[in-house]
């Protein structure tokens, strides 16, 4: 899948403080009906956005004009349950290049990695520090520095490392992909199989 | 020789090489598709240029999508009617073999793999389904991927994937009466909860375990996903190859023999080492029922819904978020409450056993006049077993209705969903929010206990009954 490199982001961060945030909230299953990759953003968080008529709820976070950016930060085990990878493209659809969480459902992040969308893994504390910092000033700006696995709070400068799979980094900084690595592999393939 | 755990046997037999500072190269060896994960992978292949590179390991069969009545007539909804017809333009494109609709090999395609013998212990099996865990009953490193990887698979049979953790579940003794595979999974999670298997693989080990029948096993296997693992599975043994054994795609003849023996040196080596290790005890199990939205929150039948005593932060109020969207409230017995639709069926409790098990406790009974209920077999296959030892007549003397196979109110993508508000005893996988229908209320249980509360009308302990 085609995705834009990633290098490093500085931007405002959405938050949404609840845990185990499953993959039928980001994308119900109802929504998973077309045969192309295109418009899932507009049905990201669908049942949280929006009520039975179609109008926005007001107090969700994606529906607060205050908050804005293309940092979003989840509570624990964010993306649990199913497979589906339109969860991942709902994310990137609606234009968030960075999910932030103290956990991540395994399947989930593999989707995430293959879209272009960066996990970052901070401890709980830090988690709590981030939401804090967007409560006190719905404007802070986040720096996510991939080349330095560095996630940075800018107003005070406190920092977290996080963890990425060298191959998945160097993937995510040249806007790769493992189908084509794969396809180049034909050879190996065809030697293992005998 | 090192030893080796039964996940690293497999794993490591099939590794076509490592990527340095990356993930290994996995070559696999049977892939499911099904309609709703597979249309995007087929277009990024052909925007590559790219073909299947071995379509006869691949398997095709639309499930998540499929009316359960009517299913010979065209699908009335255009969206999921394209989705199906995509799967079956595409299939035939790349020579991938199809199981349609009203065809005998149809159905939930985690029911239809076992039960053709195209599963078989020593695999690797992907499906762009987090419940192909379900295939780790036979001893198979069987888990979900994203649609990238099924894309993956089609173009080189190989994904990518980093090496799990390993986790050892041990459940020793003897389950108590009315206690299923169902109430042993939702147990684990109950404890470990829906992330205390991230990172891991788990194998389930101990005499509790090894009594399962095989479609017990595959119950388990299926909700191994629910804890956040990667998959679940069971070592192969007597009860594994006489399941296989005779089945469409098994081996036969001098190849079986080979097979047998094979599949036989499959299991953990004395001394070899896991991450994490847990030990249960069947006896302390009872008939569970979830009370929240996600299924770790489960408890056993007769108990009351836990207080937030302790909790805090985060934690507190995705805990009292998840009671106002059920409806209930802390310290509430589960026993006695009403409940409207009960769904029999899914790729967790939709196979033969689980609608004898239905059918036996409904025998005589009659269907409470609250409750709607949906009885779905998962496959071609498993409706006509139902028919042929007559359960059909049970059923419908006590009031309930059999459908056609798909995976129907497990995920409300076809027109099986449940009302707003209303709450559904499932036989199914997950209560998340919505699930079964925007803002439905999914109490998950075994079938006994689905079949309790269908007689009765409210959250009953089958082993009232038993």
């Amino acid at each position: 899948m085609s995705y834009d490199k990633f290098i490093t982001l500085t931007s405002t961060a959405v938050p949404l403080p609840i845990e185990n945030i499953d993959t039928d909230q980001i994308i119900p299953a109802r929504f998973l009906k077309a045969v192309e990759r295109k418009g899932f953003g507009d049905n990201l968080f669908r049942d949280w956005r929006y009520d039975k008529s179609n109008q926005p709820i007001a107090d969700f976070p994606l529906n607060q004009a205050k908050y804005s950016g293309k940092i979003l930060v989840g509570g624990k085990n964010f993306g649990s349950g199913s497979s589906r990878e339109h969860a991942a493209w709902a994310i990137y659809d609606y234009g968030f290049r960075v999910v932030v969480s103290s956990f991540f459902a395994d399947i989930f992040q593999g989707n995430a990695l293959n879209n272009g969308i960066l996990p970052v893994v901070v401890s709980p504390e830090f988690l709590e520090k981030i939401f804090a910092t967007i409560d006190a000033d719905n404007n802070a700006q986040f720096e996510v520095d991939l080349q330095n696995q560095k996630f940075t709070i800018k107003a005070t400068g406190e920092s977290a490392d996080f963890t990425i799979n060298p191959y998945k980094k160097h993937c995510l900084t040249h806007g790769l992909d493992d189908i084509d690595y794969l396809i180049s592999m034909k050879e190996e393939i065809a030697a293992f199989e005998k | 020789m090192e030893a080796k755990t039964l996940f690293d046997k497999i794993w490591d037999s099939h590794v076509v090489k490592e990527v340095e500072g990356g993930p290994s190269v996995l070559y696999i060896d049977r892939h499911f598709i099904h309609e709703v994960t597979s249309p995007v992978a087929f277009l990024g292949l052909e925007k590559r240029g790219a073909k299947v590179l071995r379509p006869e390991k691949t398997v095709a069969t639309p499930d998540h999508n499929v009316p359960t009545i009517n299913q010979h007539l065209s699908i009335k909804d255009e969206l999921s009617r394209n989705q199906v017809e995509m799967l079956k333009k595409n299939c035939a494109n790349h020579g991938i073999v199809y199981h349609g609709l009203g065809t005998e090999g149809h159905g939930v395609v985690h029911i239809i793999g076992p039960e053709m013998g195209i599963t078989q212990p020593g695999m690797t099996i992907v499906c762009g389904d987090s419940h192909t865990s379900t295939h780790g009953a036979f001893g198979a490193i069987a888990f979900g991927i994203g649609t990238s990887e099924v894309e993956m698979v089609l173009a080189s049979q190989c994904i990518m994937q980093p090496k799990p953790k390993k986790m050892l579940i041990t459940v020793n003794g003897q389950l108590s009466k009315g206690v299923t595979a169902k109430d042993i999974a939702l147990y684990i999670i109950s404890k470990i909860s829906t992330s205390g298997g991230t990172g891991h693989f788990i194998e389930y080990a101990g005499s509790a375990i090894t009594s399962l029948s095989m479609e017990a096993r595959m119950t388990l296997c299926n909700l191994s996903i629910e804890s956040g693992a990667r998959g679940g599975m069971i070592a192969p043994d007597e009860t594994t190859i006489e399941y296989v054994k005779g089945r469409q795609f098994a081996p036969k003849g001098q190849d079986w023999d080979k097979a047998v023996a094979y599949w036989k040196s499959l299991k953990t080596d004395e001394g070899a080492v896991f991450d994490t290790e847990l030990v249960y005890d069947a006896a302390d199990i009872e008939p569970m029922i979830t009370y929240g939205t996600n299924p770790g929150m489960g408890i056993g039948v007769s108990q009351s819904i836990p207080t937030s005593d302790g909790l805090a932060g985060t934690d507190k109020t995705t805990y009292e978020k998840a009671l106002k969207y059920m409806g209930y409230s802390e310290g509430e017995k589960m026993v006695g409450k009403q409940i409207d639709y009960v769904f029999v069926g899914s790729c967790t409790n939709g196979r033969i056993e689980d609608f004898r098990a239905f059918a036996a406790f409904v025998k005589g009974k009659k269907k409470a006049d609250n409750v709607t209920a949906w009885i779905v077999p998962g496959s071609q296959a498993v409706e006509k077993q139902i028919r042929a030892e007559g359960l059909v007549e049970i059923l419908e003397a006590a009031g309930f209705e059999l459908r056609q196979p798909g995976c129907s109110a497990c995920l409300a993508m076809n027109d099986d969903k449940i009302p707003e508000g209303k709450y559904s005893v499932s036989t199914s996988n997950r209560n998340f929010e919505g699930r079964q229908g925007p803002g439905a209320r999914t109490l998950l249980a075994s079938p006994l206990t689905a079949a309790a509360a269908a007689v009765k009308g409210v959250i009953t302990d089958p082993r009232e009954f038993l």
